[in-house]
């Protein structure tokens, strides 16, 4: 049966997501705490504190001296839902969240479904047609995509006044495309689609039951892949097409060294990959338990 | 050896000669102004025309490349070195060393490439000299791209430790250090100079995204990233087709590249 293997991939999902929270939140909390900037209070400057209330912020301030406590502070905020104060937004962390993750996980969400059926659908023409040169336009424009960066393309959709997540679908494609079309040829030439094709199975049928099927999990893990791509691409892409989401978010917070804003949105980042990830696993091992083992 | 991969070494060696070359190509420096050749078309003077400020646009194209193209190989250089030590070293020690290595590389995977940059990128400081900005874009590029690369050094490291001549050697009583200094990282060489040569296209598209981004090389220093940032502008391309120069350049070093190394097949990652 599927369960055991499921489960066992579970748990080790489960601990591995775990691992990088308090990793991710440990270095997070560390760049925040060693960062520029950290610890001034402009309270301080105001003329109207009297020398015990300024003494009282300091107070309040020297308790994130360590690291160590800083960190568990940090992290139990984080588990209450309160990811901190943007210095440069003047705006709670989680408020900025709440308003720009939608944004990005729809964009994302286009964008990676788009990019994997486009890529999908021309790898599978073009191992289904074996005309010569069937490859040729799917693999100059995948080529072009994949040698061009994620902000050139997002340029190309602002020229086009095209929408911004189309530019996500078009970076997640070429590499779709051609680890899907490999994949797909090299399970075209084993033997047992060699013995079907000389039974007269119709190539339909060879397809879909001995090409498509058995190359089926090593597909649907890239699906995890593509939307550690797709995060990537979102920085460049938002900021070009500015649209208001966690990528844009990012990159203003890069430039205003806003480290407690820009460190939430990576470990955010790196968790929904990670989720991600996990899903696209623990997909394979309950549809192909035995190539997952492998 | 195809006409393709042919046809991809020659553009490859012109691009490269051509930026070492600048000075004998071009007698205008990257950041020399001519203040009355205001975004100038192309002519003999300036061949690619003048940007905003008055610069000749081929000169800077040129100098562009050679900060492109020489420095994303001395970024991926360093990547190799640190990913041949952490991923050499985890494979070869095995055990629990091993295992609490991976789980590093694992963890460094996770957290999303570009976020990554922007984050350590923040962390330093923004207004610094030209010299600076690139010494720190592309020690950036090579500090934090050692993960992928370690995970397979690891596994190669692997496959080598248990061969023959290594349990002989370790056998007749070498060291373990002179073990992996002498027996086990020449015979690395073949994977690690994979690796290189794969880094180098991904930094050239990574310093490209952080040079549109604001976060690259600092101006007057020409590169393609930064030379790109004036592309924002529909209105200015459409009136100077000219200026889409870097973009193609760019594509066609970075495909030449990819035809060379035929990474078509490796899974994205």
């Amino acid at each position: 049966m599927a369960a055991p293997p499921v489960l066992h991939n579970l748990v080790i999902h489960l601990r591995r997501i775990a691992l990088t929270v308090l990793l991710g939140g440990l270095l997070g909390a560390t760049l925040v705490r060693l960062g520029p900037g950290f610890g001034v209070d402009e309270r301080e400057l105001d003329t109207r504190l009297s020398s015990t209330s300024i003494a009282a912020i300091r107070a309040e301030r020297s308790r994130d001296a360590n690291i160590a406590s800083f960190y568990l502070r940090y992290l139990a905020g984080m588990v209450h839902g309160d990811f901190g104060f943007s210095q440069s937004l003047n705006r709670p962390v989680a408020e900025l969240l709440k308003e720009r993750l939608p944004v990005t996980l729809l964009s994302l969400g286009v964008g990676v479904l788009g990019g994997v059926s486009l890529g999908l659908a021309l790898a599978l023409i073009t191992v289904w047609w074996r005309a010569p040169g069937a490859d040729l336009v799917p693999g100059i424009v995948s080529g072009v995509c994949l040698a061009a960066p994620a902000a050139v393309i997002a340029l190309v959709f602002l020229w086009l006044a095209a929408p911004a997540r189309w530019a996500i679908a078009l970076v997640v494609f070429p590499h779709v495309y051609r680890y899907a079309k490999n994949q797909l040829i090299a399970t075209s030439q084993s033997a047992h689609v060699l013995a079907a094709q000389a039974k007269g199975l119709s190539s339909g049928r060879v397809l879909w039951a001995h090409v498509l099927t058995p190359s089926a999990p090593q597909l649907a893990a890239l699906g995890g892949i593509s939307v550690s791509l797709a995060f990537g691409a979102s920085i460049p892409i938002e900021v070009v097409c500015d649209t208001p989401g966690v990528g844009q978010l990012a990159w203003k917070a890069a430039l205003d060294r806003d480290l407690p804003l820009l460190v939430t949105i990576t470990v955010l980042v790196a968790l929904l990959t990670l989720v991600a990830n996990s899903v696209a696993d623990l997909a394979v091992t309950f549809w192909a338990p035995a190539e997952a083992a492998a | 050896m195809t006409l393709r991969e042919k046809i991809a070494l020659t553009v490859l060696t012109a691009t490269v000669a051509a930026s070492l070359g600048a000075g004998w190509l071009t007698h205008h420096s990257y950041a020399e102004q001519s203040r009355e050749s205001i975004s100038a078309p192309p002519s003999v003077q300036f061949w690619l025309g003048t940007d905003e400020l008055g610069r000749d646009r081929f000169a800077r194209l040129l100098y562009g490349t050679r900060v492109s193209l020489l420095l994303a190989p001395a970024a991926a250089l360093l990547s190799t070195f640190l990913a041949g030590m952490i991923g050499g070293i985890a494979g070869y020690l095995g055990g629990r060393s091993e295992r609490v290595l991976t789980a590093s590389v694992d963890l460094f995977l996770s957290l999303p490439w570009l976020f990554l940059l922007l984050a350590v990128r923040a962390l330093l400081p923004l207004n610094t000299s030209p010299i600076t900005s690139v010494a720190i874009t592309f020690l950036l590029l090579g500090c934090l791209g050692w993960a992928a690369p370690a995970r397979i050094i690891r596994a190669g490291t692997r496959t080598l430790a248990n061969s023959d001549y290594l349990v002989q050697a370790a056998a007749s009583g070498v060291p373990r250090a002179r073990l992996f200094w002498r027996h086990l990282l020449p015979n690395l060489r073949p994977l690690l100079l994979a690796q290189f040569w794969i880094s180098i296209p991904l930094f050239i598209l990574s310093e490209a995204n952080l040079g549109l981004l604001g976060l690259g090389v600092s101006e007057p220093l020409p590169s393609w990233g930064a030379m790109l940032r004036e592309l924002e502008n529909y209105s200015a391309i459409r009136q100077n087709p000219w200026m889409l120069a870097p973009i193609v350049l760019l594509v066609a070093v970075v495909s030449c590249l990819q035809l060379l190394l035929r990474t078509e097949e490796a899974l994205p990652c």
